[in-house]
């Protein structure tokens, strides 16, 4: 069923991502985030789901520092991020981006895999080692001398993850991961981050997808948070989710076939 | 991507090829580039009126290409797309500078064709060396080359994020062009104006692009310096490159190599 290893919003250990009254405005004066607070445990996969504009997106560029909050505070682990402490951020959290096109960028996949770790100034057997280890784990190890460029959607997405598991981030926090995927892609996908101990938080309109992997949904709606708890209440609510401008998994609506309504 | 690729520049072609194991291939980046920059100053250096004393230097590219086993096609093709600038830049000699300067029996040809030839040449010559050197190389060692050369990394990576944002750049064009072509009935919408909003459209596309990139870089600890998996180390293989070809690119320099044989030959017959 839902969720990996039991923790749900009740989960006691010490939170290793912290948001308080997160507040931020896009420089066109567009108030993206109007203050909103949550905290995710180790080990937790949390969902961030919302309409197109909700915020989910800007949400996730602040938790590596890719934005820095306007008001309110962001903890990463023991760090609160700041300009100073930002490389341990970066170094804890991996962002995977919603365009694998915007991720991958140098001629080979294997170099690309290999940029954190050698940013990271680690020696070359150990930043071979990463690049294997990762491409193996996302099941592309077979493509890491091919240009990405000339990979299919799901292989690029593949690598994206796989460019960002070589640094070893401890939070992985990724933009809509499934979108562009077909369906076996997508199901791959989903059984692969399952497999995953870090601590997952995914922002996407793919409800199925909340329900299968994350144990806890938050409902984002205009820049605040309209509920946060167990992905398998929320999902069923169908007040809740009309008001967030969702609606039920298509595995929890009723089989059209087998059972027409009325 | 790949789409760009195949129909605006191919470039990523280029780099696609860099990724071979031949002698040339193996050679040091440092050494190809200071070979490649050498070669190119030599073949610019020449007095505009010269032609025959540029034509030994064609073997460079020829033999790298041979021994590279890079496409002689494409590389041709490339150079081709680049020639107009070379032609525009010539094309005036002949006109302005119409002063006899060679006798070919009953043929009289001007100091401009000459200029205007020995200017072609010199083009092909360089560009083809330039692409040799991506080819063979790849853009990113290109680039780290220069800066273990000492070139300010802030210039490198310059180069490096150009060379990069060509292709979102040509990506974005490319869309763009079609999404137009799709809804523009008749021609209409085709209009200069139209033309003029999307390319404004284009540069505030490719900058929002741009930036995501970086963005995406920055995520992953980059902070300015670019570093790569390959270890550079010069060994004798590159040595003897790099002193046998500045030889023979200085002899050719200043020897005028097929006028020499020529008059050897003259003295041979007699
Ligand atoms: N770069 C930007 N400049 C100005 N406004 C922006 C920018 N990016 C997002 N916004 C605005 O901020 C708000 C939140 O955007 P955000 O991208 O976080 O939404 P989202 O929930 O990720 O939406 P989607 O599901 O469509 O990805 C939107 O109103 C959007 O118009
Ligand atoms: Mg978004």
């Amino acid at each position: 069923m839902a969720g990996r290893h039991g923790h749900g919003v009740d989960a006691v250990s010490h939170p290793v991502v912290e948001v308080r009254d997160l507040q931020y405005t896009y420089p066109d004066g567009n108030p993206a985030l109007r203050g909103l607070s949550f905290s995710v445990a180790q080990g937790e996969t949390v969902a961030i789901v919302g309409a197109n504009g909700a915020g989910k997106s800007t949400i996730l560029l602040h938790l590596n520092g890719c934005l820095m909050p306007q008001a309110g505070t962001v903890r990463i682990g023991d760090f609160p991020l700041s300009k100073r402490t930002l490389p341990d951020v970066r170094r804890t959290v991996g962002m995977v981006f919603q365009d694998p096109d915007d991720q991958l960028f140098m001629p080979k996949v294997q170099d690309d895999v290999a940029f954190g770790p050698l940013n990271l100034g680690l020696p070359a057997d150990e930043v071979d080692r990463r690049v294997m280890h990762a491409l193996s784990i996302v099941g592309a190890a077979h493509l890491k001398d091919r240009p990405p460029y000339r990979l299919s959607g799901g292989e690029k997405r593949a690598v994206a993850i796989a460019s960002v598991l070589s640094m070893s981030p401890t939070i992985l926090v990724m933009d809509e991961p499934t979108s562009n995927l077909d369906p076996q892609a997508r199901r791959r996908l989903i059984e692969l981050l399952k497999t995953f101990e870090q601590t997952i938080i995914v922002a996407t309109h793919d409800l199925d997808m909340a329900f299968d992997l994350c144990a806890r949904t938050i409902v984002v709606k205009e820049g605040r948070i309209l509920t946060d708890g167990p992905s398998r209440e929320i999902l069923q609510d169908a007040v809740l989710l009309v008001a967030g401008h969702l609606e039920r998994p298509l595995r929890l609506q009723g089989c059209p076939v087998c059972s027409p309504p009325g | 991507m790949e789409k760009t690729g195949s129909s605006l520049l191919d470039l990523t072609y280029l780099d696609t090829l860099s990724d071979q194991d031949t002698p040339v291939h193996r050679l040091d980046p440092r050494v190809k580039l200071l070979t490649t920059l050498l070669f190119i100053v030599c073949v610019v250096s020449f007095n505009k009126y010269e032609l025959s004393a540029l034509l030994p230097f064609v073997i460079y590219p020829i033999v790298l290409v041979a021994l590279g086993n890079l496409p002689l096609g494409y590389l041709l093709k490339k150079v081709l797309l680049a020639a107009p600038f070379a032609f525009l830049v010539g094309i005036f000699n002949p006109l302005l500078d119409r002063a006899v300067l060679v006798h070919l029996g009953p043929l009289e040809i001007s100091g401009g064709w000459v200029s205007f030839a020995s200017i072609m040449l010199r083009f092909v010559l360089t560009v083809s060396a330039a692409l040799i050197l991506v080819a063979s190389t790849g853009f990113n060692a290109v680039c780290l080359a220069l800066e273990k050369m000492g070139a300010p990394a802030a210039f490198t990576v310059q180069l490096l994020f150009l060379y990069r944002y060509i292709f979102v750049l040509g990506d974005e064009a490319l869309r763009m062009l079609r999404a137009r072509s799709l809804r523009s009935f008749g021609g209409r919408g085709m209009a200069l104006q139209v033309s003029s909003l999307m390319i404004g459209q284009l540069l505030l596309r490719t900058l929002d692009r741009a930036q995501r990139i970086h963005l995406a870089m920055r995520c992953r600890g980059f902070d300015g310096e670019i570093r790569i998996a390959r270890q550079l180390r010069i060994g004798g293989r590159d040595l003897v490159f790099l002193v046998g070809c500045s030889a023979i690119f200085l002899f050719m320099r200043l020897h005028d190599v097929p006028r020499w044989l020529g008059d050897t030959a003259m003295a041979l017959m007699r």
